[in-house]
């Protein structure tokens, strides 16, 4: 990867970082309501699988911790926003909010709320891709605690059976919920779960954006060559509680410091700079560049947009 | 027209909507080298090979997801699921991705899926293996629920609901697959919504759907002969959403009304028709409506007790019969 790429995707997870900490003060503000899940620690997983495959072209799907993905497959953050603050410009027109980000003219199929309810989702898009016979592939990204649900061996087991485009990315940030892995998982490390679909596996860091490219390579080319599904499990962290109301009482501050220090925008960001791409300079103007643009843009366009028209409630039920 | 079983009709629906469109799929459990449980996919998987009549591992949860992953894409798949009873463990998905997606994307996706399943008790099956579940069905946003009284309608109501870019639920029932009936040689295309007057009458209004309009219909042929009663039925076979309209226009002939269930009674067809009447001709009525239905109780296995569980035609006539103070 030149550095010139490497230095567009540090700032888009700068920008991810910067859009999700502003939702933190939106929320706080009563801005936006409901459940808000934020991504700030995990951006190198996103961006490290998502670089490796083809935004707006592959399929991809989550759970509700998803604006950073939508994002990255090509939505405009100004809909997403838009979206948080429930209008009718928001990209699923205010009737989805932050669990629920759809965009499927880039191939974001969406955010879903129940925990494991995408896996059989993701499969079924790669069985569609299947019988059509085009060269996407199918990309489901959930957390370590969605492997506990039924539908991760159920669609494990078919996605094998029927050889499906599909690759699941597993971003193990080790808490399900306020449930720490250890208290709710015999299996700590999620790879090796998968080794009894016989499913290719692999785990690596999920802080350093080129670790995860790197694996993420592989894992794409085996899925798009035909080869059947891939199971990618990255090591990462989420700094912030599981939701707003998530005061992290069941974690010790140590830890989080310890995982802070392994920071994904930094650690891309540093080796930028020791290798003379960029200077600590440039990286702070850009920061306040994605400030102005959040705050002038993304912002100013979900404050000002118009809320959805009460006599269309019942728009979007049946086709 | 051709006399042609209700298995029959549903496998002739399949076939051709799948010779039209090579994006209708089929899958459920033993659906392709088996045949079908009850034969509505035979011949299948030998026309349109494994990777359109696909037979799924018993995962219902995730091969209705899968089958609505697909849709996303334009894909329409016919889900069958064996037993109702089995369906307990794909509503996750089938309510919770399937109805609503259309909404919560703002309508940019839709899941234009098939889902059948048949219910019912069918012969000492035991309690999990008899259940009527199509209250459950009927009460969920975004999903239309129709069932077939016979085999036109199985075969109408199955190519209409293929076509559809909605999610359909085709509730079937165990013990009607063998039931004969007349079926048009041409294609043809039963409405999603709507009632249908099997038969017309103008002192008392019958509902029933699907094997529960047999009841009404064997009871109304009693009422008229022994009883010069004369009884209207009205098929409901779409049962969400339900034909306001009809139910309205049928009550204000009749003025009277019972409607027949082989669920139990709570939260069910009945009380959904009982509350549109209300709603609707409260003031045309000569008489309570009147719900016949089971007794709240799992599905016994004996035989008797099983008898004792279920109504059948002779309790739609009683029904009628207290209605007028004949009984």
């Amino acid at each position: 990867m030149k550095p010139e790429d490497k230095k567009r995707v540090l700032r888009e997870m700068v920008l991810a970082r910067r859009f999700e900490e502003r939702c933190y003060q939106a929320y706080i503000e009563r801005k936006i309501g409901g459940f808000l899940h934020l991504y700030p620690g995990q951006e190198a997983c996103c961006q490290g699988v998502m670089e490796a495959a083809r935004p707006g072209h592959d399929y991809v799907i989550t759970g509700y911790r998803d604006h950073v993905h939508a994002i990255k497959c090509g939505s405009d953050p100004k809909e997403v926003m838009a979206e948080l603050y429930g209008k009718e410009t928001g990209v699923s027109k205010g009737r989805g909010g932050s669990m629920h980000i759809f965009d499927v003219k880039h191939h974001f199929m969406g955010g879903y709320a129940l925990v494991g309810g995408p896996f059989p989702l993701a499969a079924g898009i790669a069985k569609a891709i299947q019988l059509k016979g085009g060269d996407e592939i199918s990309i489901c990204f959930l957390g370590d605690a969605a492997n506990n649900q039924g539908t991760f061996h159920e669609t494990l087991n078919m996605a094998a059976l029927y050889k499906l485009p599909v690759l699941f990315v597993c971003e193990n940030n080790q808490y399900g919920i306020g449930t720490a892995i250890d208290r709710s998982t015999a299996v700590l490390d999620q790879f090796k779960r998968v080794c009894g679909y016989d499913i290719a596996a692999s785990q690596c860091d999920g802080q350093d954006f080129d670790v995860v490219h790197e694996h993420a390579k592989k894992a794409v080319a085996h899925v798009r060559n035909g080869n059947g599904p891939y199971f990618l499990e990255l090591m990462t962290y989420r700094y912030r509680g599981h939701s707003m109301s998530d005061s992290r009482g069941y974690r010790t501050r140590e830890e989080e410091e310890l995982w802070k220090q392994r920071d994904p925008i930094f650690i891309l960001r540093d080796r930028l700079i020791d290798a003379g791409a960029m200077t600590m300079d440039a990286f702070h103007a850009l920061e306040k560049e994605i400030d102005h643009y959040i705050e002038n843009e993304v912002i100013k366009f979900a404050e000002e947009s118009p809320e959805p028209n009460v006599a269309e409630l019942e728009k979007y039920v049946l086709a | 027209m051709a006399e042609i079983m209700y298995w029959e009709a549903l496998q002739r629906a399949h076939d051709e909507e799948m010779a039209r469109d090579p994006l209708v799929i089929c899958m459920g459990e033993d659906i392709g080298v088996a045949g079908g449980t009850y034969k509505a996919t035979k011949g299948l998987y030998e026309k349109y090979g494994p990777l359109r009549v696909i037979d799924t591992p018993i995962s219902e949860n995730s091969y209705t997801g899968l089958g609505i992953g697909a849709s996303f894409l334009g894909v329409r798949p016919i889900i069958e699921i064996m037993s109702v009873n089995f369906a307990w463990l794909a509503m996750d998905q089938m309510f919770n991705s399937a109805a609503k997606v259309r909404y919560m994307s703002g309508g940019q996706l839709t899941a234009p899926v098939v889902f059948r399943s048949p219910g019912g008790s069918a012969h000492q099956l035991g309690a999990q293996h008899s259940a009527r579940m199509e209250k459950v069905f009927m009460g969920i946003a975004g999903l239309r629920v129709v069932t077939p009284s016979n085999p036109k309608q199985a075969y109408g109501l199955l190519k209409s609901a293929v076509r559809s870019d909605d999610p359909v639920f085709i509730n079937e029932h165990e013990l009607m697959y063998n039931w004969k009936g007349e079926v048009p040689e041409g294609e043809y295309f039963h409405p999603l919504e709507g009632s249908e007057i099997a038969r017309s009458g103008t002192d008392v209004t019958l509902f029933g759907y699907n094997i529960s309009v047999h009841w009404c219909l064997k009871a109304a042929e009693i009422l008229a002969s022994q009883y010069n009663i004369s009884a209207e039925v009205v098929d409901l076979y779409a049962l969400s959403p339900l034909d306001r309209a009809g139910i309205k226009q049928s009550v204000c002939k009749t003025h009277r009304a019972v409607i027949a269930e082989e669920d139990e009674a709570p939260c069910g067809v009945g009380a959904e028709v009982m509350a549109i009447i209300n709603e609707e001709c409260f003031f045309d009525l000569d008489a309570a409506p009147v719900r016949v239905h089971s007794a709240l109780v799992p599905q016994p296995y004996n035989h008797k007790l099983e008898m004792a569980a279920i109504p059948d035609h002779e309790d739609v006539v009683n029904a009628v019969l207290k209605l007028f103070g004949k009984a």
